[in-house]
């Protein structure tokens, strides 16, 4: 019986929002990272690569080469049979995983020594490049894309004009006109901001007049019959009531701003956060192109917290049980 | 010591005919889009209600009450016939017509202040003349005290009072609620009954009120309009049958008793529920009760 109520107040579907889930949420982020440890530090259970420490009698080998583990095994069966030294090695995971402490000394050492080719950006500076980015393109796209959601959410004529060639739009990818947005725009920020302003705008039209258009009709009947005109209605109903729910759409679509802006960085003179890690990439610093991934996920999960608070604040009277 | 004179219904009938019509209703029908052509949905509603008379609306589910309502309110289009409001023509929703929904509908994002507060305002009203208005009309449904409260901080009854004060803000000239209680408890329900008693014969209202509760639909109406559901003879609502209640004003609860009330609410009854042959209990195999382990006996 007592199994029965704990499953009712978990299942949020049924309408009981779960009070306290930080344990969850803390399991959520731990789950990963251990497994992440178990494959680093527990030899047997990856490891397909050998580190060579000394080559012994091996021509082919040499220290701090890593060779696959049949690999070694061969040669140093060819050695033994040969009577030379046999090469040592330590069991290690591929270049392109390194263990945890690694990606956070670089962690570290990204935000504390300077970039290795001078001139380089640091990565708080490819961060903030970035964001920069996303704030123009981003900021560009929801000024366009909200008022012309909500038009086509509050008229018909202007949904029938806009959203049927919006949807058609929409499946053309935006950094298909990388090219394009070189030859208009030049080769530094101008085409990226503009591909994801391309990439932005389409679906926040479409989301925000699909918000507009899921406002409580009775809220609009209840302001008709006191007098409303339809101008009051858009401005002192529609805009209010929606509000909250906007606020939660623009919080996604960022999501889908922080993705085009990884290509749309590529485009022209790559820059930013993207260069960071194409330029450790080529470098096969690959602690420090984890260090870049990460930076964004963080970058992304503590723009959304604060304006999930913000929201709270903006919209006090959104019931919150 | 002067003993009341006995209450004539005939001559309060006569006085409530000599006053003028505030809201008619000519020939009014509204038909819906269906499968095979439009569906009538509404047919030759005629209706004249004079001024702080209390009319009450009922009728079977499918006779059109709320359409009826929704018309008169502007909300919903009719196709034939037409709307006066004192003997003008109107179409569409508007100020005259204030109309109080069952599902309160009031605005989330505004305090019960700011609610009662936006009729005022949409007529061009500044903040502090509306907000003067809507303080008087607060007082009136007794809710000043929760004027900085959210709708949703609010129980059913103090919102639906919340919405009350909110359409009277605007002084209409007829007030319409569709089925205002329907969605409260039993005990709340009496209460804002008495309320919307008192509330009627203290200040200068009319108000058209569409109810399925047919003891709600005496207990309020000077006049009741009985809507037909459709029969053989017509396809959507029509209008059957209106009853002048009997029975003196402001009324309260215990009216109920009175024989005048018993008849007009058989009369509702049968109506509403035609007598329909009494259909045979469905008899249940003696060894299911057995199985059942339990003896009622």
């Amino acid at each position: 019986m007592r199994s029965q109520v704990v499953m009712m107040r978990w299942f949020v579907v049924r309408g009981v929002a779960p009070g306290a889930g930080w344990g969850f949420v803390i399991v959520g982020f731990l789950a990963p990272l251990l497994l992440w440890c178990a494959v680093s530090y527990v030899p047997w259970l990856w490891h397909p690569d050998i580190l060579v420490e000394s080559p012994g009698g091996s021509q082919t080998f040499a220290a701090g080469m890593r060779v696959p583990v049949a690999a070694f095994a061969a040669e140093n069966a060819a050695l033994a049979a040969a009577g030379s030294a046999p090469a040592t090695g330590q069991a290690v995971n591929p270049v392109f995983l390194p263990a945890p402490h690694a990606v956070a000394v670089a962690f570290v050492t990204a935000f504390t020594t300077p970039p290795r080719r001078t001139g380089d950006p640091w990565l708080h500076e490819s961060l903030l490049h970035s964001c920069a980015l996303i704030a123009q393109g981003f900021g560009l796209a929801i000024l366009v894309g909200v008022p012309l959601g909500i038009l086509c959410g509050a008229y018909a004529g202007m949904s029938r004009l806009i959203e049927p060639f919006t949807d058609f739009l929409r499946y053309l990818p935006a950094p298909a006109f990388g090219a394009l947005a070189v030859a208009i725009f030049g080769i530094s920020d101008g085409p990226k901001i503009s591909i994801i302003v391309l990439a932005t705008v389409l679906p926040t039209i479409l989301v925000i007049a699909n918000t507009t258009r899921s406002l409580d009709k009775a809220l609009i009947d209840a302001a008709a019959t006191l007098g409303a005109s339809n101008r009051q209605v858009l401005l002192r109903v529609v805009l209010p009531g929606i509000a909250p729910a906007v606020w939660n759409d623009l919080r996604i679509l960022l999501g889908a701003a922080w993705t085009t802006l990884i290509v749309a960085e590529l485009i022209g003179q790559m820059s930013g956060i993207s260069f960071f890690i194409n330029q450790q990439g080529k470098y096969r610093n690959y602690d420090f192109v984890f260090v870049g991934i990460i930076a964004i996920g963080l970058v992304g999960l503590l723009t959304d917290q604060i304006l999930a608070a913000i929201g709270r604040l903006l919209f006090p009277w959104k019931r919150t049980s | 010591m002067r003993s009341e004179p006995p209450f004539d219904p005939i001559a309060r009938a006569a006085r409530i005919a000599a006053r003028p019509v505030v809201l008619e209703a000519r020939g009014l029908g509204k038909t819906y889009p269906g499968a095979k052509g439009r569906v009538p949905a509404l047919s030759g509603i005629d209706l004249a209600i004079r001024r702080r008379e209390f009319v009450t609306v009922v009728g079977p589910s499918g006779s059109g009450k709320s359409t009826l309502a929704r018309i008169l309110a502007g909300l919903d289009e009719h196709d034939s016939g037409e709307v006066l409001v004192d003997g003008h023509p109107v179409r569409g929703p508007g100020r005259d017509r204030g109309m109080v929904f069952q599902a309160y509908s009031l605005f989330p994002w505004l305090t019960v202040m700011g609610n009662v507060m936006t009729g005022p305002r949409f007529a061009g009203n500044g903040r502090d003349a509306a907000r003067s208005i809507a303080l008087q009309y607060l007082e009136l449904v007794g809710l000043e005290h929760l004027a900085d409260r959210w709708p949703h901080q609010l129980s059913g009854g103090q919102r639906q009072r919340v919405a009350i004060a909110r359409a009277l803000a605007n002084e209409p000239r007829v007030l319409l609620m569709d089925e205002p209680f329907g969605a409260l408890d039993p005990h709340t329900r009496a209460t804002l009954q008495g309320n919307l008693i008192d509330l009627w014969f203290n200040i200068p209202i009319t108000i058209i009120f569409i109810t399925h509760d047919l003891d709600e639909a005496v207990l309020l109406a000077d006049r009741i309009v009985v809507l037909g559901g459709p029969d053989a003879d017509h396809a959507g609502g029509w209008l059957r049958e209106t009853i002048t209640v009997p029975l003196p004003v402001p009324r309260t609860p215990d009216v109920v008793l009175s024989p005048e009330f018993r008849a007009v609410r058989e009369r509702l009854d049968s109506l509403i529920h035609p007598a329909e042959p009494p259909r045979p209990r469905e008899r249940i195999p003696v060894y299911r009760l057995a199985a059942a382990g339990d003896d009622v006996r």
